[in-house]
């Protein structure tokens, strides 16, 4: 399981590089990163290397922000690996709130995923050895 | 604790008597000696003869801003020049300056009424009283400020503004009581958190006194769980003097002094004089003012007038909070909104914050549009877009209950809102009409 970081941010310019300007101010690094956007306004989520610094400075300087559970889901590199998660999560009735994707050159295809059953999600992925165990750093 | 128990306590019939002679008295005087008064009262076809009890109130032509204005500066004046010793002017915010004088008579009144207030809202002479109103033309610095010196407290003449020494001064010098605008003792409390000083555990700040501005029970509440202290509600108005009347420890409306003040509620529209509980324009006559007497002045303000004995002993009658000021309403949609009404359906949601600002636009076809920003509170817990979107649906339906108009709502980051340290303006009308 990781924490993931979101900010709540206004659709105007500016609002993201006032985010990242107090991430680079504690040095973090961002591993994976998505913006989801709704007309007047936004919100980043993102999983970091230093999550409890990045959440405390951004807390600090006013940004509505939160710690949320999510999952990874190692994914392989083959046709097909992404539908097989994604049905044994539907066949467990266990629905997908939002997902977004990254690559390192240390991991495979990592998938972070909000469900709406962690723990239930959590014993099916497991089950398929593709449930992310290690840390992000 | 009474400033003045002998009269603030006096048997509603003995408060009748000395109302229905000082009136007689005031009639007389500005007939005499006002001539902007003598035609009024002329055109309206009665004389001083015609006035001999309170049930006779109601034959007196009104007086309001507009008469203020039109007779810049000394117009409305009832004594010579020789006998001012003090000038306050209102901004001209809403149309021209208005100009309002004070004999040392009026002076001593309007002091004694708001040391009244200070004591019935627990003030002492032990007090460290900090004045965060404005100083200068506006009323509301120096009417605190030799009120809260006449009780024996001890007083920081800070003046608003400076926000980061009004913290620093409040802590080191052990401030105990407030004095300001509702909506800049919320910009304090955000202030001081941005500092690092807690005001209800680092300060020994217990009492606020705040007003110039319409304030809802809900921002009441929410002023009191981030601060510690205990918010009272203040009345006046630079026309009546200045700061007059407060809450007192019961919190159940604002006592005005009866003995100075005479007081009636009418329907704005008509003009018809309204029952006790009935909502509605505020009206003043002023009984001791010598020298701008105001006879039915309107003041704009709407509220209801309560005149049984108060909890705490005190006779005079009292006025509930202000629910909003006419020239404060905005029409959307050819439907009266007041920015207070919105204040209140907003205050009511722990996931927003305290400020806010109402926009109106006329889009191409006509129609009036009303959108709410309002910032969230630090505190929500953020993650999906449909957290957000739910929230906005909330308040919006909220809104549209209250106000019977549709609202766009927007939430904000906090601290994105423009902050006020003096009155706050929260109605932006980008309408072209």
């Amino acid at each position: 399981m990781l924490k993931q970081i979101s900010v709540f941010v206004e659709n105007k310019p500016g609002r993201l590089a006032a985010v990242t300007e107090k991430l680079n101010e504690v040095k973090t690094n961002i591993r994976a990163f998505t913006i989801a956007e709704a007309g007047d306004f936004g919100i980043i989520r993102m999983v970091v290397d230093k999550t409890q610094e990045a959440y405390e400075v951004l807390k600090k300087s006013g940004f509505t922000v939160s710690l949320t559970d999510v999952i990874a889901v190692e994914v392989e590199d083959r046709p097909g690996a992404l539908y097989e998660i994604a049905k044994s999560l539907g066949d467990a009735n266990v629905n997908i709130e939002y997902c977004y994707a990254f690559t390192s050159g240390k991991h495979k295809a990592l998938i972070i995923m909000r469900v709406n059953d962690i723990e239930k999600a959590k014993a099916v992925l497991s089950k398929m050895d593709v449930l992310f165990k290690g840390s992000i750093d | 604790m009474y400033w003045n128990p002998s009269i603030e306590r006096m048997s509603q019939d003995d408060l009748r008597l000395i109302q229905e002679r000082k009136l007689r008295a005031l009639v007389r005087t500005v007939y005499d000696y006002s001539q902007f008064y003598r035609e009024r009262f002329k055109a309206a076809g009665i004389t001083p003869d015609d006035i001999k009890s309170l049930e006779d109130l109601s034959k007196l032509p009104f007086t309001k801003k507009s008469d203020l204005r039109d007779t810049y500066p000394f117009g409305m004046f009832a004594v010579p020049l020789s006998q001012v010793v003090r000038f306050h002017a209102s901004s001209g915010t809403t149309g021209k300056p208005t100009v309002v004088g004070y004999t040392t008579n009026d002076i001593n009144v309007w002091i004694e009424s708001l040391c009244r207030g200070l004591v019935s809202c627990g003030v002492s002479n032990k007090d460290i009283v900090q004045i965060a109103y404005g100083y200068g033309l506006f009323t509301g610095g120096l009417g605190f400020h030799y009120a809260a010196e006449k009780i024996g407290a001890a007083v920081l003449p800070i003046s608003a503004g400076n926000t980061q020494r009004q913290i620093e001064l409040m802590r080191d010098l052990g401030s105990t009581v407030i004095a300001c605008t509702p909506s800049y003792m919320l910009y304090l409390a955000e202030f001081a958190a941005k500092m690092g000083v807690d005001i209800a555990s680092d300060t020994k700040l217990r009492v606020g006194i705040f007003g110039a501005e319409p304030w809802s029970e809900e921002t009441r509440k929410r002023i009191e769980k981030k601060t510690g202290i205990s918010a009272f509600d203040v009345y006046g108005t630079s026309e009546l003097s200045g700061p007059l009347f407060t809450e007192c420890l019961e919190k159940c409306g604002l006592h005005v002094w009866a003995d100075h003040f005479l007081i009636e509620v009418v329907d704005p529209k008509t003009g018809e004089q309204l029952g006790e509980g009935e909502k509605g324009e505020l009206v003043v006559t002023t009984l001791s003012k010598e020298a701008l007497p105001l006879v039915r002045w309107r003041t704009g303000d709407l509220t209801y007038i309560e005149m049984e004995k108060c909890s705490c002993g005190r006779t005079h009658p009292r006025i509930m909070r202000i629910l909003g000021r006419t020239d404060d309403m905005v029409i959307v949609r050819g439907i009266n909104v007041f920015p207070s009404q919105v204040e209140h359906v907003l205050m009511r949601f722990p996931e927003l914050g305290e400020h806010y600002m109402i926009i109106l636009d006329r889009k191409e076809d006509g129609l009036d549009e009303m959108t709410v920003q309002v910032e969230l509170s630090e505190k929500f817990k953020v993650d999906r877009i449909s957290d957000i979107i739910e929230l906005e649906k909330r308040v919006a339906d909220e809104l549209k209950s209250v106000l019977n108009v549709w609202a766009k709502v927007e939430v904000v980051n906090p601290g994105t809102l423009q902050r006020f340290e003096g009155k706050a303006k929260r109605v932006l009308d980008r309408r072209k009409i």
